[in-house]
């Protein structure tokens, strides 16, 4: 039995240097050499800056900007403190942050779920196409494009499903924002 | 729900079962040490020298053959000394390096109920990662575990299944030869290549710093401060956590582990990038399990055992999924002006806590197949579920996650079951019930009954405990009414059936709940530990009845129906009551329209 | 007097005096100590006390609802009452057959021999174990033994039911003798094989009455099982509350304590002694005696049946089949010799070979005494029979003794002859030749007659993955052609005492249990060794003592109905397990949705029956669980139907009518209650 007491402690040793130390080391010298840019979060930057990473969304209420959906990581987009909300179904919380959602949001016709709801992680960088598309008008009336030149970028931003299979159809909110940026530079 | 969400359930499923198989067999040649035909790997070349030299550092006889009780002890020796390896790591990790962001120690509580909660495969977090763990503490305290814990499940699994296929045998096999060999031969190479498939994919792998990028559009937030006046500041940054995510993240899914690296487990971008990511993580929680049932099979000298049992365990799976995904499909009736219909560009249906590139179905699925088994990884909020929704994961925990389940878990559990099942409705065939020629007598029943004992003992008697103190237990709740109900039963489920998913939003990270989960955890694994081997250990001792006309068929459809009623019954009749106060009561009075 | 062959007449289930004796019975079995016994039941009792103590408590304070209160209230008796009831029921059938067993039992006057060698007059009960008596015709046998000296004719039809006197005698096999039988001719001398209380019929009655019935290991497990299942749903029901009061809802304890005994499997619980006690009256109804219900249990495991040949698959004896005449000779001469040959031939062979050529040739058997013919015995040197009447000089043997005796006159065998020997030998009979006058006439083909429905009973067994093994004394060739006609799957030729114990010991390093039975002393090892060894009553007292239950008919056969037995009763606890159990989802959906619905009245949703109210469902539920205890006695006590089928093909069957029956079969009883209550307005 003793005998069991000192292997478990070598054991936890050795292992632990195996699995604890040399198994992650080793996978972030082959990740950092084949995949260098997915490795350090596909960091997005401008003019040498970090302005954000592909894969997180960010926070954007002004009116000329196509939003994305409530956030429960931190003050909002948090990457350092992802959250959701965690609110229940029938929680009055939800219901109320939902419906003032709502109101901000609505334009013509029933506003498009995720884009009220909050997402799992807080961060989520995606709205659904109906998300977008529902934006289009009040995009094009706050920057004074048409409406059909609004509409094409969106589109044109859509993520169709993995494999034409896999998950759901989306938009990146931030590289819409960034594109639609520089669509109005150019301009 | 839509063709395009059954077609990737379906193909997930049809995944699963055509890897079962050659899982099986490699497992099978892995560990199975009675076979006199062993077969070799074409991993031996490489691991064979890695596992002697192991054997000789850390003075293990591999011939040494253990009877149940010693196997125990090894185990609970082990997970022990590991267990005291994080608690040490968390507590000192302001000392230690690879600490960019400078975190101090972990709360002594808080440390206590990370390392329980790791040791036991379950995963249950009360810190939120990014501010609480160094990269140190995640990589040496945490992600150590997700290997440990999973290859002390694959032993256990295995050496309950040779206590079911040796006769007249005092012995399960060596303790340390099969965590060793799990470790070695499963777990690490499918991690390897499975971290850097996450990796392409994008999920972040390095030691960086957390990087601080230059806000689009910079955002005035207004908060009222302590003194009740307006606040307003300007946010033009944004924190983006990093770290050594996908070796963690490999193996956090592979070993049914489900500890995130941050918070937001898998549906945090980082972890969970894409929606192929998405299906290899929830491919990689059912891909031992699954492969585990082929090697019962072959081990028994029944393969037809193993797929009769693999059938239970796909009927029960497609009954969760089915269920989940129709009701997180169904709009919440309070919300007004809202388009919850799914349409060719959304997914519509209850989008709180869900992540657009997942959308439902795949919500849906990870939240089934990921309480199915003990693994708790959640890309979507169980807490934001619709009631019959987030009801799925609970009753998948509360039938103890033995649908496919836990790495090594899953499997005894659902042998437990077996026994149970073969022992009520054996007798009806005027036998004394047999399961593969090993009677089933006094002693195994009682231990088999020990065993599902304690699952309720400790879920109901702390959620009881619980809602009964306003303060320490009902007062930190995030929801009230129904849903809190929801909340503590569906925790203690988790922490009991070392599961580690949660319905989130509540603090628990207080005292009590730390500690009573702590509890829970550790309880709910080594109390089940020991009668599930003392099971095996007399069954080793049987001899083996040949089969005739007059065995109990294990093989049969009917005996996967009987195994399916059995488990759903019991599980029923034991929840039953508790659930119709949760879910089912939450579920009613929403389509009512009542909040809370 | 009444006797035991009354009694065996099958009983009415519910006759009136067992009735109102197992009436009392179950109130005195509500002494805690007893109930203690029965985990189920007792949690029951204790709910029974608390809420008794808690209607007067209240009646007395003026709170609470008095008459649903009440009424649950005696209903938790009722339930533990009806399960006592049913206990009683099993005993009290038993006890009726012990009542007349101990009839036979009253004091005697035995006449002891002392040392001296002289008789002495002592009461029964005073002999001890080597004691020596006498009987003599007219007395009753004052106890069990062995009988020393002389040859007795014995009515046992007290023990047996059998009226036809047996022949008892000393030495051989048949030289036991029943305390409480009658001796009915000649004078015996017995040594005294039991201790007063310790005798046969003591036993018996011990165990029909199940005074010393301890649990079988089944029962054990089962009962473990059943307790299990009783912790959990006390846990949750006792968590209920807290759950409750968060929730507003809080339950007053006569609902929760009818939820918990509506959840505890309450109907297995109250029936499961009971039928333990009747597979044990089944079998003692088939008057066969087991030591313990250890080995009725065994019974039921069986995996293979050691049978012997003689007795049990032939009937006793060779019977003549046919006449297969040498050429030149017709069947009737043939018959006519053979006949005249075997007319002084008392054994049975002898006397087949009269019949049979009465059958075929009409051939009367003549009056010996007018025939003034001469026999010649069989002898062991001749090896032959025969007769010389009127000049003819016929003999009738085996073929090599006939050969002999053939050549003696300068006679060859004829070949056809000989093939005729050969053709019967192969197909398992024994040939015998008959010769007049120095000529072959022909061969006697000697059969042993396969009893009438074996091969169905063999195929039966098969079918409930029994192997049967024919043990036999035969030359292979011979074993092989009976173990094919009769259908077992495999046999012992030549065997030998040693072989049978070696075969058992074989079949059981296999994992297999073995039955036998068995009847001489050198039967005693194997019996011993068997898992189910069946000794017969005519046995020696060795072979009784080494086996684990006695057949008081010493029909060999019986031990086809004995597994049968045993897989009824082990099938009638199964059933009964998985009825219990699935009754409980319907009484989920009684009683939550009347917990609660006060509350939020929401959760009628969930009221599928749509019971009257809250208390009418409470009260039904509660009341279809008291009366489905009742319904199922006479299942119990009679046990599921049994039908020998493949463990498949069983456990569908079962699992349909008792798996699926036991789910739907409360919603159906509960809403039947629920409507009468509400009309007579109980609730």
């Amino acid at each position: 039995m003793k005998k069991h007491i000192v292997t478990a402690v070598l054991y936890t040793v050795v292992t632990g240097v195996l699995l604890g130390i040399v198994y992650p080391l080793a996978i972030t010298g082959v990740a950092q050499l084949l995949f260098p840019k997915q490795a350090d979060g596909e960091l997005l930057t401008k003019n040498g800056e970090v302005i954000g990473s592909r894969l997180i969304g960010q926070t954007f209420t002004g009116a000329s900007y196509f939003h994305g959906r409530p956030s429960n990581a931190g003050t909002g987009y948090d990457a350092g403190s992802s959250s959701g909300s965690n609110l229940g179904p029938t929680s009055k919380a939800l219901i109320d942050r939902v419906q003032a959602s709502v109101t901000t949001e609505q334009a013509n016709g029933a506003v498009p779920v995720d884009l009220v709801t909050a997402s799992g992680s807080g961060l989520d960088p995606d709205i659904s196409p109906a998300a977008a598309l529902y934006q289009v008008p009040r995009i094009a009336e706050q920057r004074k494009m048409s409406s059909q030149m609004v509409e094409a970028l969106v589109r044109g931003h859509i993520t169709q499903r993995q494999f034409g299979l896999l998950g759901e159809p989306r938009v990146n909110v931030l590289e819409l924002n960034l594109a639609l940026d520089e669509m109005a530079r150019k301009e | 729900m839509s063709l395009n969400g059954w077609l990737q359930i379906s193909l997930f499923i049809a995944l699963i079962l055509l890897l079962a198989k050659p899982m099986g067999s490699y497992l099978t040649s892995v560990f199975d040490v009675d076979s006199k035909t062993r077969r070799r790997t074409w991993l031996d070349p490489v691991l064979g020298p890695i596992e002697r030299l192991l054997y000789r550092l850390t003075g293990v006889d591999r011939e040494h053959e253990m009877r149940w009780t010693e196997y125990a002890f090894a185990m609970f020796a082990f997970s022990a000394v590991t267990l005291v390896l994080t608690y040490g790591v968390e507590r000192l990790q302001g000392f230690l390096p690879w600490n960019t962001q400078h975190l101090p120690g972990v709360a002594s509580d808080t440390a206590l109920n990370t390392a329980i909660s790791f040791t036991t495969n379950t995963n249950w977090q009360s810190y939120v990662p990014e501010t609480t763990m160094s990269y140190l503490t995640q990589m040496l305290g945490l992600a150590t575990h997700n290997f440990w814990s999973a290859a002390v499940g694959l032993a256990l699994a295995v050496a309950f299944v040779r206590g079911i296929a040796r006769r007249e045998s005092k012995t399960l096999g060596n303790f340390w030869v099969d965590l060793t060999r799990g470790t070695l031969w499963i777990l690490v190479p499918i991690s390897v290549v499975f971290a850097l498939a996450l990796v392409s994919q994008g999920v972040v792998q390095n030691l960086r710093p957390y990087d601080h990028a230059k806000l689009v559009e910079p955002q005035t937030l207004t908060t009222t401060g302590a003194d009740g006046k307006s606040v307003s500041t300007t946010v033009t940054t944004q924190t983006i956590a990093q770290g050594p995510v996908a070796s963690q993240e490999a193996i956090k899914m592979l070993g049914t582990n489900g500890g995130g690296f941050f918070n937001a487990n898998s549906a945090h971008p980082f972890e969970n990038p894409t929606p192929l990511t998405n299906f290899l993580q929830m491919l990689s929680i059912f891909l031992i399990p699954a492969g585990l049932t082929v090697m019962l099979g072959k081990m028994v000298g029944s393969p037809k055992h193993g797929w009769a049992v693999l059938a239970a365990m796909t009927i029960l799976w497609f009954v969760a999924t089915f269920a989940c995904y129709w009701a997180e499909s169904q709009a919440n009736p309070l919300m007004h002006n809202v388009d919850q219909r799914a349409s060719l560009t959304m997914a519509g249906g209850n989008m709180e806590g869900k992540e657009v590139r997942f959308g439902i179905a795949n919500s849906a699925l990870f939240a089934a197949v990921t309480t199915d088994a003990s693994c708790g990884a959640v890309n979507s909020m169980h807490d934001s579920f619709t009631p019959l929704g987030g009801m799925v994961p609970m009753v998948n925990i509360l039938l103890g996650e033995i649908v496919f389940g836990g790495v090594g878990a899953g499997l005894y559990g659902m042998l437990v079951f077996v026994v149970v099942a073969v022992f009520i409705a054996g007798l009806m065939v005027g036998r004394t019930p047999e399961y593969l020629g090993k009677k089933i007598e006094a002693y195994d029943v009682q231990m088999a009954m020990l065993y599902l004992l304690i699952f309720p003992l400790l879920i109901l008697g702390f959620a009881a405990v619980a809602v009964m103190m306003p303060t320490n237990g009902v007062s930190v709740l995030a929801n009230k009414g129904p849903h809190g109900l929801s909340e503590v039963l569906y925790a203690y489920a988790s922490a009991t059936g070392n599961n580690g998913s949660a319905f989130a939003g509540s603090n628990w990270n207080t005292h009590w709940y730390n500690y009573s989960l702590g509890f829970a955890m550790f309880f709910g694994r080594f109390m089940m530990i020991v009668p599930m081997l003392a099971i095996a250990g007399n069954l080793a001792g049987k001899k083996i009845v040949p089969e005739s006309a007059g065995t109990f068929p294990v093989t049969t459809p009917l005996f996967t129906v009987l195994l399916v009623s059995v488990i759903v019954i019991v599980g029923a009749l034991t929840f039953f009551p508790v659930i119709s106060l949760g879910p089912i009561l939450e579920h009613l009075l929403l389509h009512a329209g009542h909040m809370f | 007097m009444s006797t035991a062959s009354e009694l065996k007449g099958r009983k009415s289930l519910f006759d009136g005096a067992i009735v109102r004796r197992a009436g009392v019975d179950a109130l005195r079995k509500l002494s805690p100590q007893l109930m203690m016994k029965n985990p189920v039941m007792f949690v029951v009792e204790v709910g029974s006390v608390l809420t008794s103590v808690l209607l007067i408590a209240d009646t007395m304070r003026g709170v609470g609802h008095f008459r649903f209160d009440l009424q649950i209230t005696l209903w938790l008796w009722f339930t533990v009452l009806f399960a006592n009831f049913a206990e009683a029921m099993a005993e009290g059938r038993g006890k009726a057959q012990a009542d007349a067993l101990r009839l036979a039992k009253s004091e005697t006057t035995a006449y002891r021999l002392n040392k001296a060698g002289v008789v002495e007059e002592v009461p029964s009960s005073d002999l001890r174990v080597d004691d020596k008596v006498k009987v003599v015709a007219g007395q009753m046998i004052p106890g069990d033994g062995e009988i020393i000296d002389g040859v007795a004719s014995v009515d046992e039809s007290a023990i047996t039911g059998e009226s036809a006197p047996v022949i008892r005698e000393a030495g051989g096999d048949r030289s036991a003798v029943t305390g409480g039988t009658r001796v009915l001719s000649d004078a015996i001398t017995i040594r005294i094989t039991s201790n007063p209380g310790e005798t046969f019929l003591d036993r018996m009655i011990a165990l029909v009455e199940g005074a010393e019935r301890q649990k079988t290991p089944n029962e054990i497990a089962l009962n473990i099982l059943l307790a299990g299942l009783t912790i959990i749903f006390l846990l949750a029901v006792v968590t209920l509350q807290p759950f409750a009061m968060y929730s507003g809802a809080p339950q007053t304890i006569f609902v929760l304590i009818s939820l918990l005994v509506c959840l505890i499997p309450t109907t297995i619980g109250g029936l499961l002694s009971a039928i333990g006690i009747a597979g044990m009256d089944r079998l003692v109804q088939h008057n066969v005696l087991a030591t313990s219900g250890r080995a009725v249990e065994a019974a039921g495991d069986v995996n293979t049946l050691l049978l012997d040949k003689t007795g049990t698959i032939t009937i006793g004896n060779r019977q003549a089949a046919e006449f297969l005449a040498a050429p030149g000779v017709s069947g009737e001469q043939l018959a006519d010799a053979a006949q005249l040959s075997s007319l002084s031939d008392e054994t049975p062979e002898g006397r087949s070979i009269v019949v049979l050529a009465k059958q075929l040739y009409s051939l009367r058997g003549r009056e010996l005494a007018k025939l003034n013919a001469e026999f010649i015995p069989f002898s062991a040197q001749t090896r032959m029979s025969g007769i010389e009447v009127e000049g003819r000089s016929i003999r009738k043997g085996a073929v090599d003794a006939i050969g002999r005796y053939l050549e003696e006159h300068g006679v060859k065998m004829p070949n056809e002859v000989r093939d005729a020997v050969e053709t019967v030998a192969r197909s398992g009979g024994t040939p015998l030749v008959v010769a007049e006058n120095g000529r072959a006439l022909g061969v006697i083909h000697l059969k042993d007659v396969v009893k009438g429905g074996m091969r169905e009973r063999f195929e039966q067994l098969r079918a409930m993955g029994i192997r049967t093994v024919m043990i036999t004394g035969d030359n292979p060739l011979t074993a092989a052609a009976i173990a094919r006609e009769a259908g077992v799957d495999d046999f012992l030729a030549e065997a030998k005492p040693k072989d049978k114990m070696d075969l058992i010991k074989r079949e059981q390093a296999e994992g297999k249990l073995v039955a036998m039975t068995g009847d001489g002393t050198n039967d005693a090892p194997a019996l011993a060794q068997a898992d189910v060894g069946v000794a017969m009553n005519s046995g020696t007292q060795a072979a009784k003592e080494a086996g684990n239950m006695v057949d008081l008919d010493s029909n060999p056969t019986k031990l086809i109905e004995i597994v049968a037995i045993g897989k009824q009763l082990l099938m009638t606890r199964g059933a009964l397990t998985t009825f219990s159990i699935s009754n409980d989802i319907a009484k989920y959906f009684a009683i939550i949705p009347a917990m609660f619905a006060g509350v939020f009245p929401v959760l009628n949703a969930l009221n599928v029956m749509h019971l009257h109210n809250a208390e009418s469902a409470v009260l039904s539920a509660i009341i279809f669980n008291a009366l489905i205890i009742v319904a199922l006695i006479p299942l119990a006590l009679r046990g599921v139907k049994y039908r020998p089928m493949s463990a498949a093909a069983l456990l569908q069957r079962n699992l349909l009518v008792y798996g699926l029956g036991g789910v739907i079969v409360p919603f159906v009883g509960i809403k039947l209650i629920d409507m009468l209550i509400v009309a007579v307005g109980l609730a």
